[in-house]
């Protein structure tokens, strides 16, 4: 079982009460009707899977019920850091020196 | 004061109320005194409960709600305000959330109270039909809720005043500690009777009674 830091909430709370909402960060194109249906097709269903860190959306939905993001290791299951909805990482593959496999 | 049209959801004298646990039976082994039980379960029905929505980072919303209840609006997860003598309490469920539980009947002066004394962005709605309040209390309680909830119910990380939103029971449940040996369980309506019969079934081995 994993602990997460609820940003909200403020403490480590079991991963029973979470759940994983995928790629975070991931802008809507300003002008719909003029995006091409490739890059709107890439904005809808293309999400990175990378081996390494990730960072990604969760749900705290046994408890506050706001969306957070986490940096999480897919290798080792670690979650570096967690911060809230329209913040950004201070934990980067490029600041960490980890290779980030795409 | 907002100009939206409001209106009791109580109904007319005549109407008999029923709580979400009026069909559930009793099917486990219970003690007859409450004395000589572990646990102590009672329902505390038809409470008023209102969600309240508002904005935490405004003084005059802060200054409003604690005006209309008599109580420090909590700013963070954890600590319960709560008065028992005058049976309100409020609770932080999200940085833009409280949940007010007032005394039976008296939700609908409680919700124009706040509508008066707030303006601008805010809501009040009353769910008090949506869900009702559990009180376990006894010697046995926090084994109890051992078996019911990931949550760290030790002394140490769950003292009394704190009120938090957790799985309970593979469903959830708002467990509030509201004294040394007293709990509260805030849960939903459609759950009631599953969650009313699991929390038996766990306190049966402590010798549970019920309190009708
Ligand atoms: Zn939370």
């Amino acid at each position: 079982m994993l602990h997460i830091y609820c940003p909200y909430c403020e403490e480590y709370r079991e991963e029973e009460e979470f759940r994983p909402k995928g790629e975070a960060h991931i802008a809507r194109p300003a002008e719909p009707e003029a995006t091409s249906d490739e890059a709107w097709g890439d904005y809808l269903f293309f999400r990175k899977n990378p081996r390494g860190l990730h960072h990604e959306q969760w749900y705290h939905a046994a408890g506050c019920r706001k969306f957070f993001n986490a940096t999480r290791d897919t290798v080792s299951y670690q979650i570096l850091e967690t911060y809230k909805a329209g913040q950004q990482p201070t934990v980067s593959a490029a600041a960490s020196g980890k290779k980030v496999a795409k | 004061m907002s100009d939206l049209s409001i209106f009791d959801l109580n109904p007319a004298a005549g109407a008999k109320p029923e709580s979400p646990l009026a069909m559930t039976r009793v099917t486990v082994a219970t003690v007859a005194s409450a004395a000589n039980a572990g646990v102590v379960v009672r329902e505390h029905a038809f409470l008023g409960h209102l969600i309240l929505r508002g904005r935490a980072s405004d003084p005059a919303f802060c200054a409003g709600v604690e005006q209309a209840l008599g109580l420090p609006l909590p700013l963070k997860m954890g600590p319960l305000s709560r008065d028992e003598a005058r049976g309100v309490s409020l609770q932080w469920m999200s940085p833009d959330e409280w949940l007010v539980i007032v005394p039976a009947g008296s939700e609908f002066a409680t919700e124009k109270r706040l509508r008066e004394a707030l303006t601008g962005h805010y809501a009040v709605m009353n769910v008090s039909g949506g869900q009702t309040v559990l009180e376990l209390s006894g010697p046995a309680v926090r084994e109890v809720l051992m078996k019911c909830t990931p949550y760290d119910v030790h002394p140490g990380h769950f003292p009394v005043g704190k009120a938090v939103s957790s799985v309970f029971a593979k469903s959830t449940a708002i467990i509030r500690r509201v004294a040394e040996d007293r709990w509260e369980l805030v849960i939903r309506r459609s759950f009631a009777d599953y969650l009313f019969r699991w929390v038996l079934d766990a306190s049966e081995e402590f010798g549970v009674h019920v309190v009708q």
